[in-house]
C-alpha cells in the first residue's frame, strides 16, 4: 500500500513519518514513535484506554487515522510531565491511589489533564460526567474524582502563583 | 543515639499502613509494560480466523487467496497442528479443546484457522482472505435442551464415552454430576419441616471483560531449543508446566513471563487456544509471534463466567430457623468444559452455599452440561462458583423472611454461625475458620439507620402519588478464598502450594520472588510492607518481583484471593526463617546468648538494655562480612506455603434504592459495605479493592449479560453493548469494616479483593426485589436493567 507523508508535533517534538493511509493513530504512536502509554481497549471508541489530546481535545485514537493528524499538536501520557517533574494529575492519581492495574491510567490521565483545561473548577458530577468517556474496570471510579477533584486545587493553586508572580 | 519507637516503627511503612503504591510511577508516566507493549526483533503478527456459526461441519478450507497476499506467512489449520498432536488440547477441568476446529465447529467464534503476517494489518488482510465452507448443524443453546432424549451429539469425540473426568456421564451432552451434602438427611430436614420455600433463579453467563484483553508474544529459539513466552496470565507457573507438557519442551527451557497485566478477573487464569497457536507459529517458523486478542474475541471465546440455572430450596421452623437447605444447579459450560477450579472440584467452592448460616442438613448437586456457546466458566472474580453458591443463599434467606413475614435483618441474625461456634463445620464439612456475624451487622444497621429507613419505605410505599419504589438489600455473606490445601486442591496435579524467596542484601536492603502475579492489586506494595513488618527493614528497600518463571519461585499464581492468604503466609514464613538467623547473628555480634536478645521493631536489642542492639541493616552486612563460625554466610529463605485450611473473609452489605415507577430506572441511593478480611495489610489498597469490586457487583448485577439467539449468535460482544458502567452510573460506596483475624493464617489475613464482587451482586438484587416485595414479588433475575425493571412494574400492576 503506497505511504503517505504526514508531520506532526507530538510532546513538543516535531515527527514527519510515512505512513500508510489506514494507519491507526494508536499504532502510529505505539509502533512508530514506541510511545506506548496509550493501550488499545475495545477498538470502538468506548472504553478511552487510547485517549491522547490532538489539538486540545481529547482523542481517542484507535479510531482516529494518523494521517487526520497531519499538522496538528498531539499530546500523550509520555509527555505530561515537564523536566521530570510529574503534571499535577499524576501526581494526584498517585498519591489519591487513583488506579491499579494502570491500563486505563494513561488514557485517564491525559483526559483528565484536558477535562481540567476546559474545566478548572469542576463540581464533583462534572467530573463523573468529564471523564465518562473513559472506562475503569479496578477503581470503581471513586479514587479517580477524588484525584481529579485534588489536581483541580493544585493546578488553581499554580494558576494563582505564576499570576502572583 | 536512638529514634523514637514510633519514628522508627513509621519509617518501615509496615503492615497497617496506608502506603502508597509502588508500581504507580511507571503507570502514570505511561512507563508500564504490558504484553503489547511487547517487541522483539523480526516479530511477526498472529491473527485468528473465526466460526461465523455456533455449530457446524466444516467443508473445505481455502488458504489460497491469504496465502498469496505479500507479507503472509502462513496459514495453519486443525490438519497442520494434527501430526504435532496439537489440534487439541487438554483442559483444567479434565476435558479436551479443540485449538483449532477439528472438522467441526462448536461455538461462533471458535477458533477455525490462524494466520500469521509481517504486521497485524496485514494479518487482518489475510484473515478475511481465508475462505471456509460450512455445513450448518442445528445449535443448542439451551442447557435443558441439550439434555433432551433426542438432542443432537455435540460433542462427537467423545460419542460413546460414558465416563467423564468427573464421574458417569448420563447423556451424551452431559459432563458431570457432583454433589455434596448429606441428601438423605437434607430430605428428613424437608419432610420434618413446619415451611419450605422454593426459588428457581438464572445467574446468567458474564465476563470478567479486563480492560487489557488477552494476548502473547511466543518466541521460540531453534538454535538453543529454548521458548520464551510473554503472556497475560494470572498463572503463570501453570502455563509453564502445561506448555512444556503439550509441545515436550524440557519445564528448564521454558519461561513464561507475566509482564504488566492489564486486569484479570478470572479472565486471564486458562489456557487458550490462540497461546497455543502462537507458540507453534514461533516453533513453526522460528521468529516470534504476537497474538493479541481484540474486545470482540475476547467477550466471544475467552473465559465466561457463571451461566448457572439454580434452585433452592429451605426448610425451616415457624419462627424462621432454617433446618435444611437443598441446591440443584445445571452448569452451562459451553463447547469444552474449560472451568478453572481445583482439579477434584468442577464445580468450584460452590458448596459453601450453606452461607453465614448455621443450617443442620444441606446437600447440592451440580450438573454441568454442553452446549454450543463458548467454554469456560471461570471465577469472575471471585474463589471458584463461591459468587453463585452466596447469590443463591442470600436470596434464599430473603425468600424465607419473605414468606414467614420476618425482617431480612432477624432472620440473618437468628440463623448465623455465633462467634462461639467457630471453627465451625458446616453442613458440607468446610472448617470456616473464624468470624462475628453478628456484630458487623449491628454495625451496619446502625450506620445506616435500618429503622428508619424502613420507617421511611413504609411510608412511600404509602404514598400513591410517590414516583419511586424505595427497596432495602441486605446480604451477609460469607466466602471461602485461599486455595488450597495441597491434601485437596491441585490444578493438574500440582498442589495449590504458593511460595517466595527473600533475599536480604548486605546493605541491608531485599528483593523478595512470589509465585503470585499482580493484575492491579499492588502486591509490589503490600508484599513489600509485610516483609518490612517480618525483619524491620523499610518497605522503600525491598523489591518484589512476580511472574517470570525463570527467576520466581514456582507458585499457582493470582486468583480465588489466594494472593495474601496463600503467598501472603508463605511471605511471613520466609522472613521469620530470617529472622531466626539473624537473632543467632546478633547474639554472636553482641557476645550474648540468643534468649537475652528481643526483638524491637528494626532490631534485636538486649533484654532491657536499649544501648545494645544490633539493627537487621547491621546484621545483614555481618551475615556477608562475619557470621557467626560455622554458620553459612548470606540472609535469605524459601518458603512453600501449602495452606492448612481456607480463609472465610466475610461482610455485611446494605443497599438502598429508589426504582423510578416510570421508567424502572433504578438508582442506588446508598451502598454500605463493611468487610472483615482478618488482619488488614494497606488500608488505602484494601479500599481500593472494595471500591472496584463493588463497582463490577454493580455492573453484573444490572446490566451484564452476554445472550445468544437461537442460532447460537452471540449478541452484544462488543463494549457498546456489553455493560461496562462509566463513572456517571457507578454509585458512591461507603465502606466499613471488622477484624476477625483468621487463626491458621501467620499474619491473621483472609483477603479481601474479591468479597466486595461475591457480596454486592446478591445485595442489588436484595434491593430491587424489595423494593417489590409488598406486591408479592420474591425474586426476579438479573441483569436489572431499566427495561426489565418496567416489566416487572408493569407485571406487577405498578405501571400500565
Amino acid at each position: 500500500m503506497s505511504k503517505q507523508i504526514v508531520t506532526m508535533t507530538i510532546n513538543g517534538k516535531k515527527v514527519e513519518k510515512a505512513v500508510e493511509p489506514r494507519t491507526l493513530l494508536i499504532h502510529f504512536l505505539r509502533e512508530e514513535m514506541v510511545l506506548t502509554g496509550a493501550h488499545i481497549g475495545c477498538e470502538t471508541s468506548h472504553c478511552g484506554a487510547c485517549t491522547v489530546d490532538v489539538d486540545g481535545k481529547s482523542i481517542k485514537s484507535c479510531t482516529h487515522l494518523a494521517v487526520q493528524c497531519d499538522g496538528s499538536e498531539v499530546l500523550t501520557v509520555e509527555g505530561l510531565a515537564d523536566k521530570g517533574v510529574l503534571h499535577a494529575v499524576q501526581e494526584a492519581f498517585y498519591q489519591e491511589h487513583g488506579l491499579q492495574c494502570g491500563f486505563c491510567t494513561p488514557g485517564m490521565l491525559v483526559r483528565a489533564y484536558r477535562f481540567l483545561q476546559d474545566t478548572p473548577d469542576p463540581t464533583e458530577e462534572q467530573i463523573r460526567m468529564g471523564m465518562a468517556g473513559n472506562l475503569c474496570r479496578c477503581t470503581g471510579y471513586q479514587n479517580i474524582v477524588k484525584a481529579v477533584q485534588s489536581a483541580a486545587k493544585k493546578l488553581k493553586a499554580q494558576t494563582k502563583e505564576s499570576v502572583a508572580a | 543515639m536512638n529514634a523514637p519507637l514510633k519514628d522508627r516503627q513509621a519509617a518501615l511503612q509496615g503492615m497497617g499502613e496506608s502506603r502508597l503504591r509502588k508500581e504507580d510511577a511507571r503507570f502514570i508516566q505511561g512507563k508500564g509494560n504490558y504484553v503489547d507493549d511487547i517487541k522483539m526483533p523480526g516479530m511477526l503478527f498472529m491473527d485468528i480466523v473465526r466460526a461465523p456459526v455456533a455449530h457446524a461441519r466444516i467443508k473445505k478450507i481455502n488458504k489460497e487467496a491469504a496465502l498469496a497476499i505479500p507479507g503472509v506467512h502462513a496459514v495453519l489449520t486443525a490438519d497442520d497442528l494434527k501430526p504435532l498432536k496439537l489440534h487439541w488440547m487438554p483442559t483444567l477441568a479434565g476435558d479436551v479443546q479443540a485449538v483449532l476446529a477439528d472438522e467441526k465447529v462448536h461455538f461462533q467464534m471458535q477458533e477455525v484457522a490462524i494466520v500469521i503476517a509481517d504486521d497485524r494489518y496485514i494479518a487482518a488482510d489475510a484473515v478475511e482472505a481465508v475462505v471456509v465452507e460450512y455445513d450448518e448443524l442445528p445449535a443448542v443453546i439451551d442447557p435443558f435442551k441439550a439434555l433432551e432424549q433426542d438432542a443432537p451429539i455435540l460433542r462427537e469425540d467423545l460419542a460413546g464415552k460414558t465416563e467423564g473426568a468427573h464421574g458417569k456421564r448420563y447423556h451424551h451432552n452431559h459432563i458431570f454430576t457432583w454433589d455434596s451434602g448429606d441428601k438423605e438427611k437434607a430430605d428428613a430436614a424437608f419432610s420434618a419441616a413446619q415451611v419450605t420455600v422454593e426459588q428457581k433463579m438464572f445467574y446468567q453467563r458474564v465476563h470478567p471483560c479486563p480492560l487489557e484483553t488477552c494476548g502473547c508474544v511466543a518466541s521460540f529459539d531453534p538454535i538453543r531449543g529454548e521458548l520464551t513466552t510473554y503472556i497475560t496470565s494470572q498463572a503463570p507457573h501453570v502455563v509453564r508446566t502445561v506448555v512444556s507438557m503439550l509441545s515436550g519442551i524440557p519445564e528448564s527451557k521454558v519461561r513464561i513471563i507475566s509482564p504488566d497485566i492489564g486486569g484479570g478477573f478470572g479472565n486471564k487464569v486458562g489456557i487458550y487456544p490462540g497461546y497455543v497457536c502462537a507458540i507453534v507459529a514461533s516453533i513453526v517458523l522460528g521468529r516470534p509471534v504476537k497474538w493479541i486478542e481484540d474486545r470482540i474475541e475476547n467477550l466471544s471465546s475467552t473465559a465466561f463466567a457463571r451461566d448457572y440455572h439454580m434452585t433452592g430450596e429451605l426448610a425451616a421452623t415457624n419462627e424462621g430457623k432454617i433446618t435444611g437447605l437443598r441446591v440443584n444447579v445445571i452448569a452451562d459450560h459451553g463447547a469444552f468444559d474449560s472451568c478453572a477450579d481445583p482439579t477434584k472440584f468442577p464445580a468450584g467452592m460452590f458448596h459453601i452455599v450453606s452461607g453465614s448460616y448455621d443450617i443442620p442438613a444441606a446437600y447440592c448437586r451440580v450438573d454441568g452440561v454442553y452446549t454450543n456457546k463458548a467454554p469456560g466458566g471461570v471465577a469472575y472474580r471471585c474463589s471458584f462458583r463461591v459468587t453463585e453458591a452466596v447469590y443463591l443463599i442470600e436470596r434464599m434467606v430473603d425468600v424465607l423472611a419473605q414468606k414467614l413475614n420476618i425482617d431480612k435483618a432477624e432472620i440473618r441474625r437468628k440463623n448465623f454461625i455465633r462467634k462461639e461456634q467457630f471453627p465451625y463445620t458446616s453442613a458440607f464439612g468446610f472448617e470456616y475458620d473464624s468470624g462475628d456475624y453478628h456484630t458487623a451487622l449491628d454495625k451496619v444497621l446502625n450506620a445506616v439507620d435500618y429503622k428508619g429507613l424502613r420507617k421511611e419505605q413504609a411510608a412511600t410505599r404509602a404514598n400513591p402519588n410517590s414516583p419511586t419504589l424505595m427497596g432495602i438489600g441486605l446480604v451477609s455473606f460469607t466466602e471461602v478464598v485461599g486455595a488450597g490445601p495441597s491434601k485437596i486442591c491441585d490444578i493438574l496435579g500440582v498442589g495449590m502450594f504458593d511460595s517466595c524467596e527473600i533475599r536480604v542484601h548486605p546493605t541491608g536492603s531485599a528483593i523478595a520472588r512470589m509465585g503470585t502475579i499482580t493484575q492491579g492489586q499492588g502486591h509490589q506494595t503490600t508484599y513489600a510492607q509485610i516483609i518490612a513488618t517480618e525483619l524491620g527493614l523499610p518497605s522503600e528497600v525491598i523489591q518484589v518481583e512476580e511472574g517470570d518463571t525463570s527467576t520466581a519461585p514456582y507458585g499457582l499464581g493470582t486468583y480465588g484471593s489466594r494472593s495474601t492468604p496463600v503467598a501472603g503466609a508463605a511471605i511471613a514464613l520466609a522472613s521469620r526463617k530470617i529472622h531466626a538467623k539473624a537473632k543467632k547473628i546478633a547474639a554472636h555480634l553482641l557476645e550474648v546468648s540468643e534468649n537475652d536478645l528481643e526483638w524491637e521493631i528494626d532490631r534485636f536489642k538486649l533484654k532491657g538494655d536499649d544501648s545494645k542492639f544490633k539493627t537487621m541493616k547491621d546484621i545483614a552486612w555481618a551475615a556477608y562480612h562475619q557470621p557467626p563460625a560455622g554458620m553459612e554466610p548470606g540472609l535469605e529463605a524459601v518458603h512453600y506455603y501449602d495452606p492448612p485450611n481456607f480463609t472465610y473473609p466475610f461482610g455485611i452489605y446494605l443497599c438502598v434504592v429508589d426504582i423510578d415507577k416510570a421508567t424502572g430506572e433504578t438508582k442506588v441511593r446508598r451502598f454500605y459495605a463493611l468487610d472483615d478480611c482478618g488482619t488488614r495489610i494497606n488500608p488505602m489498597i484494601i479500599d481500593g479493592q472494595i471500591h472496584g469490586g463493588l463497582t463490577e457487583g454493580y455492573a453484573v448485577a444490572m446490566g451484564q449479560q452476554l445472550t445468544f439467539d437461537a442460532q447460537g449468535n452471540i449478541q452484544g460482544n462488543t463494549l457498546m453493548d456489553y455493560f461496562l458502567p462509566t463513572a456517571v452510573e457507578t454509585p458512591k460506596w461507603e465502606t466499613d469494616f471488622t477484624v476477625t483475624p483468621s487463626p491458621h493464617h501467620p499474619l491473621g489475613a483472609k483477603g479481601v479483593a474479591e468479597s466486595p464482587h461475591v457480596g454486592s451482586i446478591p445485595t442489588f438484587t436484595s434491593a430491587v426485589v424489595d423494593a417489590f416485595a409488598h406486591l408479592g414479588v420474591t425474586h426476579m433475575n438479573m441483569p436489572h436493567n431499566a427495561y426489565r425493571v418496567w416489566q416487572q412494574l408493569q407485571a406487577s400492576g405498578v405501571t400500565s
